[in-house]
């Protein structure tokens, strides 16, 4: 006879993994065979299809990041895309008037942690609803920018690809992983770090803690509030720089609106991710991948087909991937909820 | 100041503590001493101040008036940190424990070890592992702790103020929601903590364990501290009596049942539980109106699905439930309130209340939308205003006003919250599961008497306790239940403490 209390066997590590990264897996494998296949049969435009795909992901890895730090210690930001697009303004205006890249990069970083600290004060402090203190910012962004914009403004040159020396020489990869500018690099470091410090570092245990029983938190003496200002704020300057490298690396100008969508998109990205930095990653490249494809279909222009339908394929791509094959994701138990201490 | 016993400082102690909600003085200049190695029962009614005080000593309120002294030392407590620093560790009435979190990362949780700025899960889980051979407290640090059971989840606490080195152990109704073993196991760990210099405060609202373990026993009634006592110079009836301030009756007295036509029946059910395990198999069994059929067995046994199958919260497998002769739908609350069944749930906070809501609309929240609440699409808030004074003067809800969220109350009155609204309609059927846990001796004693009472107006009822002496004073007849089957059905008159905790156990068959 069984006792009378049941233990649920522990899922094996393999599956645990999978259960997490799934995602980031099939999607980084799927690349790989298909660009594989395609690299035999035309090596220049998958070369050049695989380092748009890179680039394109750039931004909505680095705002899916902003959103898994916040919504991990329990604040739900849908102000990316605001927070974004003003950093791309501000980013821009440096550069422009100042004339130095680093320090417009530094601009926009500051300028989406001054956004996270105004959300972290929205959301904490005041224990306004999250979605309300979210739409504020990207009100505010898409105003500030809308009427500050001036036509024809332009920027002595935009960040350049650095050439990772030899490595930059190797077929294929090295043109699509070794040979990037600098903000691109950067968020393959900040995707690698974040999964370090969220999963292996006593900040992340606590973050994790404050996002999933914050009263728990409290009682072994973690204070909630700093944590969730903190992670915000590090969100803000995720958001930051993806709003630097629209700007200083991507376009090399501001357009309004130029964000289109990317800050929801990140926001499903991590949703996709599980709230993973690996996953979210994962997720991001396929999009990007489909940002490159369309742009590379759009180009051939030899299919007769409007190049809007093209220009929907990301967007579509994520309906199709939020609705049908996310699973079971479970967000952090108190995300969106204000924290009251007594 | 010192000790009777030892002539040692007191461990801790807690002068002129006053601390005050909107509307409540929750303590009222209390005045609390706990010796050295001691057990010290803190006792009194639901909502007297006892999770306040205890909350207040760790930190996580700050008093408005009052000092705590340490050893003897006036100590300065601002928040948890504080406490722990001065070896305060408290194991909460709802626990305080990350689900999604394993054991280690829960115990490490705000003092982690690091090896540079790398967690150090190993070193941790070693140092659990010693805690837990050296206290004999049985713990897996790899387990992920919502995947155990409430007993192991307690030891994991306590594990976790010990890796904290806590000298002052706090435990706030620890027993509320553990089996009669699982109590056992408890005190043979609290004895073996007060062994090696830890003083304990123990909460409890059951005066036979406080009787068994308590050292010395503090009274507190409406905030204040009525009084200090020791096991030998009291017993139940003498606590009973200092906690509510008057003669409470122990027993239930009820004259003998007369079972009329049958109410519910329950023919072959089988149900799963959310992990797709057949928790419930093959159950059949009927109440009649005007009687109280008992279901004992410990916890985990398939009740929890019976139960919500039966109140259309959860679709059985196979089987079928009749009311009055004809068969329910599965699955259709609604269908089964408006014919008359009323449920005490289990979780009184997750599946009885709306915790934001006004103690007003939780008590017409299964007849809102009816006459006089009602009227067409709106709302009337004066007939809901009038029957929620008239039920908490009834059932005597102590509570600021009608218009305090549900979320404020204390658990015992959040319980007479849902019996008000639940006994209020015209009933055919109640199912009341576990429907005194962690309520005090009054408030057991009124509810037992409204069931009574209930059952005397020729309403069938149902009664699902893991507590013995619940099943024994108050049902007429009892089936238990063993691994989802029930494994025995006798009455009341043959049943036996011993005979009946053979049979939960599954053996004795
Ligand atoms: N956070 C709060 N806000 C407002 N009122 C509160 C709060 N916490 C407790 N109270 C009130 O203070 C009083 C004391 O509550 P407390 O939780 O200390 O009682 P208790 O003795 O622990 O009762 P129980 O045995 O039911 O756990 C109650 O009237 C309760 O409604
Ligand atoms: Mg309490």
């Amino acid at each position: 006879m069984e006792g009378t209390i049941v233990h649920t066997p522990r899922p094996s590590s393999i599956s645990r993994f999978l259960r997490n990264y799934g995602v980031a897996v099939a999607v980084v494998l799927l690349i790989l065979i298909g660009s594989g296949i395609s690299y035999s049969i035309t090596p220049l435009r998958t070369t050049a299809v695989l380092a748009a795909t890179l680039r394109a992901s750039t931004p909505l890895a680095l705002g899916a990041l902003c959103g898994l730090y916040g919504e991990r210690s329990g604040v739900i930001n849908i102000g990316i895309e605001g927070q974004m697009l003003l950093s791309a303004f501000t980013a821009f205006l440096i550069n422009a008037y100042v004339g130095n890249l680093l320090l417009g990069v530094l601009v926009g970083v500051l300028t989406g942690a001054v956004m996270g600290l105004f959300l972290a004060f929205m959301s904490v402090t005041l224990r306004m609803d999250q979605i309300i203190g979210g739409t504020v910012l990207n009100i505010l962004a898409f105003g500030l920018t809308g009427y500050f914009y001036q036509q024809g403004l332009t920027t002595p040159g935009k960040l350049q690809p650095i050439p990772l020396g030899p490595l930059a020489d190797l077929p294929l990869v090295g043109q699509v992983l070794f040979n990037n500018p600098p903000i691109t690099y950067l968020t393959l470091l900040l995707v690698a770090l974040s999964q370090y410090v969220l999963f292996f570092t006593r900040w992340g245990l606590r973050t994790r803690a404050v996002g999933e029983h914050p009263r728990a938190a409290d009682t072994v003496g973690i204070n909630v509030y700093f944590m969730r200002y903190a992670n915000v704020i590090i969100g803000g300057c995720l958001a930051g720089l993806a709003g630097a490298y629209l700007t200083l690396e991507q376009v090399g100008s501001f357009e309004r609106m130029m964000t289109n969508g990317r800050g929801f998109l990140a926001l499903a990205m991590m949703i996709f991710g599980k709230w993973n930095p690996l996953g979210a990653w994962g997720a991001s490249l396929l999009i990007g991948f489909t940002y490159a494809f369309q742009t590379r279909l759009q180009f051939m222009g030899t299919i007769e087909i409007p190049p809007q339908f093209f220009g929907m394929l990301p967007y579509l791509l994520t309906i199709i991937v939020l609705a049908g094959f996310v699973g079971r994701a479970r967000p952090p138990a108190a995300d969106g909820v204000p924290y009251e201490k007594e | 100041m010192s000790g009777p016993l030892t002539g040692e400082p007191l461990a801790l102690e807690a002068r002129n503590i006053t601390k005050r909600f909107p509307g409540v003085l929750a303590n009222d200049s209390v005045d609390f001493a706990l010796e050295k190695g001691e057990i010290h029962a803190l006792l009194g009614e639901n909502g007297a101040g006892k999770s306040t005080l205890m909350n207040v000593i760790y930190g996580l309120y700050s008093p408005d008036e009052g000092q705590i002294c340490v050893d003897g030392k006036e100590v300065a407590i601002r928040d948890p940190n504080d406490a722990i620093a001065h070896g305060i560790g408290m194991v909460h009435q709802h626990f305080m424990l990350v689900p999604v979190f394993t054991v280690a990362e829960n115990i490490v949780l705000g003092s982690e070890i690091t090896r540079g700025p790398t967690l150090d899960m190993r070193q941790a889980e070693r140092q659990i592992r010693r805690l837990s051979e050296e206290f004999g407290l049985q713990v897996d640090p790899q387990a992920v702790v919502e995947d155990l059971a409430v007993g192991e989840q307690q030891r994991v606490e306590i594990v976790k103020a010990l890796y904290r080195d806590a000298r002052i152990l706090v435990l706030d109704e620890p027993t509320a929601v553990l089996t009669p073993q699982e109590a056992d196991d408890l005190f043979r760990i609290m004895r073996q903590l007060t062994d090696r210099g830890v003083s304990i405060i123990f909460i409890t609202h059951k005066l036979k364990e406080v009787l068994a373990v308590a050292d010395h026993i503090t009274v507190m009634r409406r905030g204040r501290v009525v009084g200090t006592t020791t096991p030998e110079e009291t017993d139940e009836q003498g606590l009973a009596s200092m906690m509510v301030g008057r003669d409470v009756v122990l027993e239930v007295d009820k004259s003998p049942a007369q079972p009329q036509q049958i109410v519910l029946e329950v023919q072959n059910l089988s149900v799963q539980d959310e992990r797709g395990v057949v928790a419930v198999r093959d159950v059949s069994f009927e109440v009649r109106a005007g009687e109280i059929l008992g279901i004992a067995g410990v916890q985990g046994n398939g009740q929890t699905e019976l139960v919500e199958a039966l109140t259309g919260l959860r679709a059985p497998q196979s089987g079928r439930i009749l009311l009055d002769g004809r068969e329910v739908p599965f699955h259709n609350p609604r269908y089964l309130i408006e014919h008359g069944v009323a449920h005490i749930p289990e979780d009184r906070q997750k599946h009885g209340l709306v915790l934001p809501y006004s103690i007003a609309d939780n008590l017409v929240l299964s007849t809102y939308y009816r006459e006089p609440f009602s009227r067409g699409v709106q709302r009337r808030q004066r007939p809901i205003n009038a029957r929620a004074g008239a039920l908490i003067e009834e059932f005597d809800v102590r509570a600021p006003g009608a218009f305090t969220p549900a979320g404020n109350l204390s658990g015992g009155n959040q319980q007479k919250v849902i019996v008000a609204r639940e006994l209020s309609r015209r009933l055919r059927l109640l199912v009341a599961n576990q429907p005194t846990r962690g309520l005090d001796v009054g408030s057991i004693e009124f509810i037992h008497r409204r069931m009574v009472q209930v059952r005397d107006e020729q309403i069938a009822v149902l009664l699902v306790s893991a507590e013995l002496d619940e099943i024994l004073s108050l049902a007429d007849r009892i089936v238990v239940m063993y691994h989802g089957r029930i494994v025995a059905t006798l009455a009341t008159a043959q049943a036996t403490r011993d005979k009946l905790g053979l049979l939960m156990a599954g053996s004795g068959l």
